[in-house]
């Protein structure tokens, strides 16, 4: 049976790693390299590395720190932040991710999906989408690290991608980042029924049973999580015990 | 020292493959050069992406021949991964249908949903049920988890052929095996523990 997914989440910044509430005050936590040898040593899932400042900053990824970090990950890499081209892409798979996660290029570009999952296959494109509530009630979804409005709806936003050759998408929910106070069931479960492609739920994990309800209750096919792993004691190994004691089939390395 | 030629086709994480083979003690280049691919011990054949791309650049590259001079003619020990496993076929269906190297009989198809909580691409760690034994799965559990990450499968025409089966989409193939010859679905330099011990495996072959 295919296994539920906990994937720790690093955002990096400037130089460093770091962590906010809803998308802002971010808080550094520590360098990229020892939370990427101590993720590894841990047997994680996989790993998503996010380089928050990239698109707002106009720049490419970084391809050298990126190839220094698959160099310790013997797991999973999926990596996001500043894709806008082919080349990115392939530059990306070159140095050792294994998928990359488009957000901005994603809604600006969704030609860049398309040609991408032609050239590369589906199953490394993951589409990452960040999404607000609005006051109506309305969820929208936001691109530029949750700086821009776009005015979609999330749901069409996912069908569009699926569409285009998307193999996967990150939902996550700005509202709920950083505040650890458990994910946005509802919008999970709209955006995994509308689309036939595994949805991985962001945003809000604070405790175990956050995971479980996002999983059983918002359909979700994996969970990302950071705060909870950055600032509590827990951690992504006593996260697949409880979920496993709860029925939800994980990976015991 | 153990020689191990990654193909370079550029279709993908060739530098994952070459950081687990220097883990595992072998001496990796990633090459397409018939002169370095003549000097390897082992052949690896990574590879993301689609199946009609990846043949295109395999024969733009003429790596066809010199794979069927070392591999075929040789027998020198050689491991197909992810797309690399699928090429081995007689045919593709990604991207039209395409003709592959051939070495395995059968025909690589998209990956069949019965059940709606089975979503496709086949994404994350999955059971590889080994099917009968062999020296590439030697001293491995009856069934141990794998990462896994494809939309297509090999179908085989030969039961004989089949190392190993994951239960997705019905049941499809995760490993093959003829003589010098295997291919994996999934991807053991990413799978941890039990991955870099397939490729230790592979390079006692």
């Amino acid at each position: 049976m295919l296994k539920v997914r906990i994937m720790p989440t690093l955002l990096f910044k400037d130089v460093g790693l770091v962590k906010g509430v809803r998308f802002d005050s971010w808080r550094r936590i520590g360098t990229v390299m020892q939370s990427v040898k101590v993720y590894n040593m841990r047997e994680v899932d996989e790993l998503v590395f996010l380089d928050i400042s990239a698109t707002k900053e106009g720049r490419r990824p970084d391809f050298d720190t990126i190839d220094d970090i698959a160099d310790e990950c013997f797991m999973p890499l999926t990596v996001g932040g500043g894709i806008r081209t082919i080349d990115d892409i392939k530059q990306l798979l070159k140095v050792g991710a294994d998928k990359v996660a488009i957000n901005t290029a994603a809604i600006e570009t969704p030609e860049l999906i398309l040609s991408a999952s032609k050239k590369f296959g589906s199953q490394c494109i993951v589409v990452s989408i960040d999404v607000k509530k609005q006051s109506n009630g309305q969820y929208e979804v936001f691109t530029h690290s949750g700086t821009k409005s776009t005015g979609k709806s999330p749901i069409e936003i996912a069908k569009r991608v699926e569409d285009l050759g998307a193999g996967e998408i990150l939902l996550t929910s700005i509202d709920r980042d950083g505040t650890m106070l458990g994910y946005e069931i509802e919008l999970t479960r709209q955006v995994s029924e509308a689309v036939s492609i595994p949805v991985i739920a962001s945003g809000g994990a604070g405790h175990y049973q956050h995971m479980l309800e996002v999983l059983k209750e918002g359909k979700a096919s994996a969970v990302a999580a950071a705060s909870i792993f950055h600032f509590t004691q827990q951690t992504p190994l006593e996260a697949k015990n409880f979920l496993a004691q709860n029925g939800i089939p994980t990976r015991i390395s | 020292m153990k020689k191990v030629a990654i193909i370079d086709y550029d279709m993908g994480n060739t530098d994952s493959v070459r950081r687990a083979i220097e883990e595992c003690g072998g001496t990796p280049t990633i090459t397409s050069q018939s002169s370095e691919i003549r000097q390897a011990s082992y052949i690896i054949l990574p590879g993301v992406g689609a199946f009609a791309d990846g043949m295109k650049n395999i024969k733009e590259r003429q790596l066809d021949k010199i794979l069927y001079e070392q591999v075929i003619e040789k027998k020198v020990p050689f491991l197909g991964i992810c797309l690399g496993m699928q090429l081995l076929a007689d045919k593709g269906l990604e991207g039209g249908e395409t003709q592959g190297l051939g070495w395995i009989q059968g025909e690589v198809k998209r990956l069949q949903s019965f059940d709606p909580k089975e979503r496709i691409p086949h994404m994350g760690w999955n059971e590889v049920i080994i099917q009968r034994p062999s020296a590439f799965f030697k001293d491995f559990p009856l069934q141990k988890d794998f990462y896994f990450v494809h939309s297509y499968h090999l179908v085989c025409e030969e039961e004989n052929d089949i190392l190993a089966r994951t239960p997705y989409c019905g049941s499809f193939v995760a490993a093959v095996g003829r003589k010098n010859i295997y291919g994996v679905q999934f991807h053991p330099e990413k799978s941890q523990k039990f991955g870099l011990k397939l490729i230790q495996n592979f390079l006692m072959l």
